[in-house]
This record gives structure tokens, C-alpha cells and sequence, in this order.
């Protein structure tokens, strides 16, 4: 990568870094929660709804601050974390997974959502009447079916969490090396004087990034949904 | 023995529902759309739960409100062929005839993949998805499947709703196959009344959520409210005989039941072989002295035992024939100048001889109309 210069490289895999981590650990609770909106019925649904998708709606800048109150290291979560497992999140790349994780988690569970209501029904009863349990339903019909939608939700969270700014910002600082992200690292560049070319390359290369996850995402989604036998 | 008595609110109307069946053979649960009958192979599933009632096979219970019983479906093993099939899109034919039986315990597997493989004629599609099959060729799937799950009791919801004629020629003859070879209990819904007279042994006719009558197929096919109950008005009665001897240089079979011989035209089926032919109302003609001169093969001695108005100017009449039943359609006017009333001895002249051309194959009983 000689064109870019040390602080671009490191700025680019940390973003990496920081959205991969935080898909790996929010995906098995987005399908979770996309499981039961999109199956379950039950008092109190429409708030759960909510909730999850509150940080689409709030401006980042209030998920970051709501993050620093509660997981910094005086917060109630916070500072039970650091007692107790002597995990720090406040301005480390961990806390800017977090904050990722928070802001893109509505975009996954919408996309898995979508998919788990497009599964009928009918072949989960039909999987009962051959024998098969909850989970093994889950892990032999659902899970399979839902797959291209699990795919495309998590890459598009993940393309979402490469370019979160305020929430992280807010929440872990601007560190290079730490949890100067692209987005921030731009930020950072246009700051200084001259920087401008910088601030063109990394947005080049979060274009990049982003086009490359979009087609990366329709192409196995394409072919997900081959193996499925639906396209 | 299949015991079943349910009482179970669905909304628009309430399914009280109870009868028993023998487990040999294919019990029809016949009615017009809507009846209820779906529901009722659901709950025997445990798809769904009836408010109240019991479910038994055999001496297994799945389901007792008084007793507190109320097995999982997945631990049913029942079979359940879905009007719509419900292959799994994701996995081919084999994995799809394959999902319940590796779900079964090795020892209890009594029903093999290959045997079902050549019943059901899947061997060139088993790697294939199910996305490009016929819709004949899934419901032969879906059958292997149920079967491969090593059911208690098979049950099937419309298996041929969904197929237009020559698919339902088609898959059929497997169904008899299956009933006449393999020994688990069917349970059938439909509402084709060529179907239940083809493949069931018991019928259980219901209605508004309600069992209007149970019994043989010859017994429920003989009564005279069928078609108020079923919307049906191709009214006649079904006879279930043997063929007793070919006539083969007049090209005849000579069939015979209780109650006297039909001469039909040759039938496909050796001498002894069960026959069981749909005589319609409107092809019994009545007498009440055996016909001379005529070109008329066909007399049967009965006496009426039930008479009832089928349309502005016409009347049927149940004629008990034997141990069976002969329904005949005649004029109000003939009824009366004839003076027919329940008692009357009288002799059914069966007109005009039809058959359907596949005569051909195994199994007990063939329909054909007469």
C-alpha cells in the first residue's frame, strides 16, 4: 500500500478491525432479536421495537454520550465492568466496537428480520411433524433460509460501522492508532492545515470500502440464495 | 383403532367433532371446503390444541384434556402430507426423504429409503431441488418423506388439490400403493368425492364442524342427504364386490356382492379380485316385477327403505339390496303411481355400463362407473 502513508494504513485497519469485531459480537444478538420481532407477539413488542431501533433514530452524537454516562468508567455499567473484569472500554478500539455495534445493530436486525418473515411457516410445522425440535429447526430450516438476509444485514451494518462518526467520537475520543477510525482520521485531516489531499485519499478509500461490501454482499447474497433454491 | 372426539372454537364457528376408525385402511374425512376438516388432522397432528376431548391411536393417547395429555408434535410421529407439499427448498429430494428418518432411532427404523425410492418412483430425481420438480413429482416427495419419518399414522390434507387431472392420474395409483402396501393407518381429507370413493375405507362425512355420518363408504355413500351436506349432486351409490368370473368371448366379468351379479364389461382384474364400481341415481331405474324383453343385463331385488325429494319433479330412493345400498333417482310422479314407500319390494335395473379405462394394477379395490 505505498500510497498510503502509515497513519492511512493503520487508520483503514482499525476501521476494519472495529467493524469486524463489532458485527461478530452483535450478530448472534440481532438474529436473535429479529427472530422474535419477526415471529413472536407479545405485550410490550412494540417498545422492544423500539428500543432496538432507537439508535436509528437518535443522532449519534447521543448514543456516544448515553455510552459515555453508562459505560465510562464512573458509569453504573462501566464501572462494574472495570471492578469486576477490569475491562475499560472508555477511549480503547473495544469502546469504539461498541459504539458501532450500537448504531449499526437496527440496520442488521431490520435485514434479518425481513428474511426470518419471509420464511413459510408451513415448512417449520412441516419439520415438526418429521420430528424435529426448536433448535434443531433452527439450525436445519431457519437458519439456512434466513441466510442471504443474515449476509446482507451484517455487511450493510458492517459498511454502516466503518463510517460511524459522532457515536465514537463521543464515546472513545479521536486516538490515532486507538480509535481514529477513517471517518475520524477525515475529520482529523481536514482540521489541520494542508491535509486536504489526506482527507481525499481516506474518503476515496472509504468509498472504496463501502462499494466493495455492496457487491460483495449482492454477489453472495446472489448465490446464497441459489443454494437455498430461491433464486 | 383411531379414536378422536374434539371440541375446539375457531372463530367463525365451533368444530365439535368425534369418531373412530380402524387403523387398516385409508379414512376419508370428506366435506365441502371450509367444514372443518383441515382442523381436524391439525389437531391430530398437534399443530393445533382442541379446547377439549381426546386423541388416541392404538393404545398411544396424544391428546386428553380430562387426563392432562398433550404429546409435542415432534414426538407425534405422525406423517403429515401437506396440501402444498412443504418440500425444504434448501436441500435436495434425498436430504428432504431423509430429514425424519435420521430422526429416528436406528433401531425403530422399520420403513427403508430404498424401498419407498421404488413405491414412489423418485430414483432419477433424487438429487434434484425441489424448485424444479412437477407439482406431482413434490407430492410424491412430500409422501416419501412423511413415510420415512416411520409414521404411527400417515395423515394427508388434499394431497391432489393442487394437481390438475393428469398429474392427479399421476400420483394416485401411488396412494393405493401405499394403503395397500405399507401397514400405517391414513387418515385423508378431501373434497373430491372420486377420490374418498377410490381410496378410502372408512368415510367420515362432516359438516359445519359437525360429523354428519361415519361409516363404510358404502354405508355413507348410500344416504340419501349426502348432497345437502356435501354440496355434491352426483348421487350414487358405491358397491364394493368381487369379480367372480370372466365371460371371455362376450368380453363381460361378471362382479359379485350380498346382494346379487353385475355383468359388467371385461375388467382388468383376476377372478376374485375387490371391485368397486359407483352406481349413479340416475342410472337405477325401478320396477317392481323383473323386466322381459329387455336389453337391460343388470337386475337387482332390494326394497326400499327411505325415500327422500331431490329436485322440483324428482325423488330418491334408498333401495337396500343385500346388505348394501342402491340409491335410484326417478320422478315424483313415477314414485307415486308406482306407490313407492319405504317396505316396497323392488327390482333396480342398472342401465348403461361405463368404465374408466384404467383397470390395470394392484390393489383391492378399483372404481369404475357403471
Amino acid at each position: 500500500m505505498d500510497f498510503l502513508s502509515p497513519m492511512e494504513t493503520t487508520a483503514l485497519l482499525l476501521s476494519l478491525r472495529v467493524a469486524g469485531l463489532a458485527i461478530v459480537v452483535s450478530l448472534p444478538l440481532a438474529v436473535l432479536a429479529a427472530w422474535i420481532l419477526g415471529r413472536y407477539s407479545f405485550p410490550g413488542k412494540t417498545l422492544f421495537d423500539g428500543l432496538v431501533h432507537l439508535p436509528l433514530v437518535l443522532p449519534p452524537v447521543v448514543v456516544g454520550y448515553i455510552l459515555l454516562i453508562t459505560m465510562g468508567t464512573k458509569g453504573v455499567i462501566g464501572g462494574w465492568l472495570l471492578q469486576t473484569f477490569g475491562i475499560r472500554l472508555i477511549f480503547t478500539t473495544e469502546g469504539a466496537s461498541l459504539a458501532v455495534a450500537v448504531t449499526s445493530f437496527p440496520l442488521m436486525v431490520r435485514a434479518i428480520r425481513l428474511s426470518v418473515e419471509a420464511i413459510d411457516t408451513g415448512l417449520e410445522a412441516a419439520a415438526r411433524t418429521l420430528g424435529a425440535g426448536p433448535v434443531d429447526r433452527f439450525f436445519t430450516i431457519v437458519l439456512p433460509l434466513m441466510a442471504p438476509g443474515l449476509l446482507s444485514g451484517a455487511i450493510v451494518a458492517f459498511a454502516a460501522a466503518m463510517g460511524e462518526f459522532g457515536a465514537v467520537i463521543t464515546f472513545v475520543s479521536n486516538i490515532p492508532g486507538k480509535t481514529q477510525t477513517l471517518p475520524l482520521a477525515i475529520y482529523a485531516a481536514t482540521q489541520e492545515p494542508g491535509g486536504d489531499a489526506m482527507a481525499a485519499r481516506l474518503a476515496t478509500i472509504s468509498f472504496s470500502v463501502a462499494l466493495i461490501a455492496l457487491m460483495v454482499s449482492e454477489f453472495l447474497a446472489h448465490r446464497l440464495r441459489r443454494l437455498i433454491g430461491q433464486g | 383403532m383411531l379414536d378422536v372426539s374434539i371440541r375446539q372454537s375457531l372463530g367463525r364457528f365451533q368444530l365439535d367433532i368425534a369418531f373412530t376408525a380402524e387403523e387398516r385402511g385409508v379414512t376419508a374425512l370428506f366435506g365441502r371446503s371450509g367444514s372443518g376438516k383441515t382442523s381436524v388432522i391439525n389437531a391430530i397432528a398437534g399443530l393445533t390444541r382442541p379446547d377439549s376431548g381426546h386423541i388416541r391411536i392404538g393404545g398411544t393417547t396424544y391428546f386428553d384434556s380430562a387426563a392432562r395429555v398433550d404429546v409435542a408434535v415432534e414426538k407425534r410421529r405422525v406423517g403429515y402430507v401437506f396440501q402444498d407439499s412443504r418440500l425444504f427448498p434448501h436441500m435436495t429430494v434425498r436430504s428432504n426423504l431423509e430429514f425424519g428418518l435420521r430422526r429416528v432411532p436406528a433401531a425403530e427404523r422399520r420403513i427403508a429409503l430404498g424401498p419407498v425410492v421404488d413405491l414412489l418412483g423418485l430414483g432419477h430425481l433424487l438429487d434434484r431441488r425441489p424448485r424444479g420438480l412437477s407439482g406431482g413429482e413434490k407430492q410424491r416427495v412430500a409422501l416419501g418423506r412423511a413415510l420415512l419419518a416411520q409414521p404411527r399414522l400417515l395423515l394427508m390434507d388434499e394431497p391432489m388439490a393442487s394437481l390438475d387431472a393428469g398429474r392427479k392420474a399421476e400420483i394416485l395409483p401411488y396412494i393405493e400403493r401405499l394403503r395397500d402396501e405399507m401397514n400405517i393407518p391414513i387418515v385423508l381429507v378431501s373434497h373430491a368425492l372420486d377420490e374418498v370413493i377410490r381410496l378410502a375405507t372408512t368415510m367420515v362425512l362432516i359438516g359445519e364442524g359437525r360429523v354428519v355420518a361415519s361409516g363404510s363408504v358404502g354405508a355413507v355413500m348410500g344416504r340419501l342427504d349426502l348432497s345437502a351436506v356435501t354440496g355434491i349432486h352426483d348421487t350414487g351409490a358405491v358397491l364394493d364386490l368381487t369379480v367372480e368370473r370372466h365371460v371371455e368371448e362376450d368380453a363381460l366379468s361378471v362382479l359379485a356382492f350380498d346382494g346379487g351379479r353385475l355383468m359388467v364389461p371385461r375388467v382388468g382384474r383376476p377372478v376374485g379380485a375387490p371391485v368397486r364400481l359407483q352406481i349413479h341415481a340416475r342410472d337405477v331405474v325401478l320396477a317392481l316385477e323383473p323386466p322381459t324383453n329387455t336389453s337391460l343385463r343388470n337386475t337387482l331385488s332390494g326394497r326400499v327403505t327411505e325415500i327422500a325429494e331431490s329436485g322440483p319433479s324428482s325423488v330418491d330412493l334408498r333401495i337396500a339390496v343385500g346388505e348394501s345400498v342402491l340409491i335410484a333417482r326417478v320422478t315424483r310422479a313415477a314414485a307415486r303411481d308406482l306407490d313407492l314407500a319405504p317396505g316396497r319390494a323392488v327390482v333396480a335395473l342398472v342401465k348403461g355400463v361405463a368404465f374408466e379405462p384404467d383397470m390395470m394394477g394392484a390393489g383391492p379395490a378399483r372404481v369404475v362407473d357403471v
